[in-house]
């Protein structure tokens, strides 16, 4: 049986390795067939912005990466709430994950989902895995 | 052991993958495929060129189970499937055709 595996990203993409990491693992471990979340929360909601540039500190920009986790049918993403407000963010400045849904005819639905902290807390009380990053 | 196109020699990594992307042109792939006695024809180019394509976009090599569903999307159904692919690119369409397009190896291809 599939086991529910959650994935928390807590730091911000460059400057350390755990969000390349992390990103990574979640592709290598999409092909186990496993139920798996991703969680943003603290810095790590950075990690999802739009229009990052890595000119200049000699990292590969891999922001387009997320947007291929839907075909790796990775379509929960839980972002935080508290942590975007806490940065001044919105979802407006997140890219926009989306995931085609092979049982609606190839619909195309939003990957990303805004949740609070107590909300976030029951989802992961609810995963057999929690790996964070 | 570097691979020599068009008179240049080309940086490869162990597993015969381009070590730097930007090196690739048409030549690098006709001349690997030539080394494992694969003729590229124009079905064979359609996959290489689609697998760039995915690479400027995604910034990754997808795994197999992704190329096959992606290109069935693309390139339609007859196409989308493990017996064409697997056809083409008998080493494994992931990982041959990936090699012959310049990419790194697939991520979570072992």
């Amino acid at each position: 049986m599939a086991k529910k595996f959650m994935y928390m990203n807590t730091k911000a993409p460059y400057g350390t390795i755990y969000a390349l990491e992390s990103l990574e693992v979640v592709l290598i471990g999409a092909a186990f067939e496993q139920d798996v979340s991703l969680a943003f929360i603290d810095d790590g909601v950075y990690q999802l912005t739009k229009g990052q540039n890595t000119d200049g500190i000699g990292m590969k920009n891999f922001s387009p990466t997320y947007s291929a986790l839907g075909d790796y049918d990775v379509n929960k993403i839980y972002v935080e709430k508290e942590s975007l407000e806490e940065r001044g963010l919105t979802l407006d400045d997140l890219q926009h994950l989306t995931w085609e849904d092979e049982d609606e005819d190839w619909a195309e639905k939003d990957s990303i989902k805004l949740v609070s902290r107590a909300e976030l807390a029951d989802i992961l009380d609810d995963q057999d895995v929690v790996l964070s990053f | 052991m570097p691979i020599e196109v068009n008179g240049k020699q080309l940086e490869v990594d162990e597993e015969g993958y381009l070590a730097n992307l930007n090196d690739w042109e048409p030549a690098v792939a006709e001349v690997m495929a030539k080394a494992e006695d694969v003729e590229l024809g124009e079905d064979h180019w359609e996959i290489i060129n689609f697998l760039r394509e995915y690479y400027e976009e995604y910034q990754i090599a997808p795994a197999v189970r992704v190329l096959t569903k992606a290109v069935g999307k693309k390139l339609g159904k007859e196409k989308g499937n493990s017996k064409y692919l697997y056809e083409l690119f008998p080493y494994g369409p992931g990982k041959q055709a990936c090699k012959y397009a310049g990419l790194p190896k697939p991520t979570g291809c072992v």
